[in-house]
């Protein structure tokens, strides 16, 4: 399923990173703690995450995940969004808690 | 590719806004040479988090990232405060961040433990009031 499926049936809210919501989502991976999704987030995985800053944009690019999902309403820093579009990396948004993200995506089967 | 590829990145302490962008320029790079994708995400893994400890650890420092035909080595040093105690340092878990780079998701002390485990060498010397270097070899 790509980003831009997953988004719209998801209900969630694309900031950022438009022009790659034709990612292919092969799993997801949930965790805000940022040395743990480096190592253990796969490649293609939605993340899921309340962290907003820049710097969750690198670790993104650096695994190669299909997009960022930040959750509970957290407001995305200006320069992450910057950056998420400069490296063509969806950032989603949603008011939901990540614990109704997972329930969502799993019910898509991903 | 019989050249050897050497790329230098200066890393500030405390700068959070350019943090990371070391290693996504080394990805970069070792994507374009066409570095088998196993071996450039150990790499990235690596060069992330030792750059993220000159950011965060450190007074400032430098990332070398040496490309040679059958390995990869990279080198990050920096100029203090050094570490009093490298066997602690590297157990999974330990970490002297402070609580508002921890907000931000970083000091979950398994920096040291990747950087480890991803690499096929890994040497770390430290020496308080001088400086951290940290050589990581990853084989093709
Ligand atoms: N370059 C460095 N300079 C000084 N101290 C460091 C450096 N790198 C690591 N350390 C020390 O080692 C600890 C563990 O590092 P690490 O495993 O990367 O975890 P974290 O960065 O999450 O704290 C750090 O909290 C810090 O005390
Ligand atoms: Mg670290």
């Amino acid at each position: 399923m790509t980003v831009k499926e997953m988004a719209g049936r998801l209900n969630l809210k694309p900031a950022a990173g438009l022009d790659a919501m034709e990612n292919e989502v092969a799993g997801a991976y949930v965790c805000d703690l940022l040395s743990w999704v480096m190592a253990h987030a796969g490649k293609g995985s939605a993340w899921v995450t309340i962290q907003a800053h820049v710097n969750i944009v690198a670790v993104a690019c650096l695994l190669d995940l299909a997009c960022i999902i930040v959750c509970e309403g957290v407001e995305v820093d200006a320069d992450t969004l910057e950056k998420a579009n400069d490296e063509g990396m969806p950032v989603l948004t949603t008011t939901k808690d990540a614990y109704s993200i997972c329930c969502g995506l799993k019910d898509l089967g991903i | 590719m019989g050249e050897m590829v050497k790329l230098e990145y200066r890393v500030s302490s405390e700068d959070f806004e350019r943090a990371g962008d070391a290693s996504s320029n080394t990805k970069k790079v070792l994507k374009k040479i066409g570095i088998p994708s196993d071996v450039i995400r150990r790499a990235a893994i690596v060069t992330y988090e030792a750059e993220m400890n000159l950011v965060i650890h450190s007074m400032g420092g430098e990332i070398v990232v040496e490309i040679f035909p059958d390995r990869i080595i990279v080198t990050a040093k920096d100029f203090g405060p050094g570490i009093p105690d490298v066997d602690k340092a590297m157990q999974e878990g330990y970490s002297t961040a402070p609580d508002r780079i921890r907000e931000m998701g970083f000091g979950a002390g398994m920096g040291l433990p990747n950087m480890k485990k991803c690499s096929d060498d890994f040497s770390i010397e430290s020496e308080v009031g001088v400086g951290t270097e940290v050589v990581m070899t990853l084989y093709i």
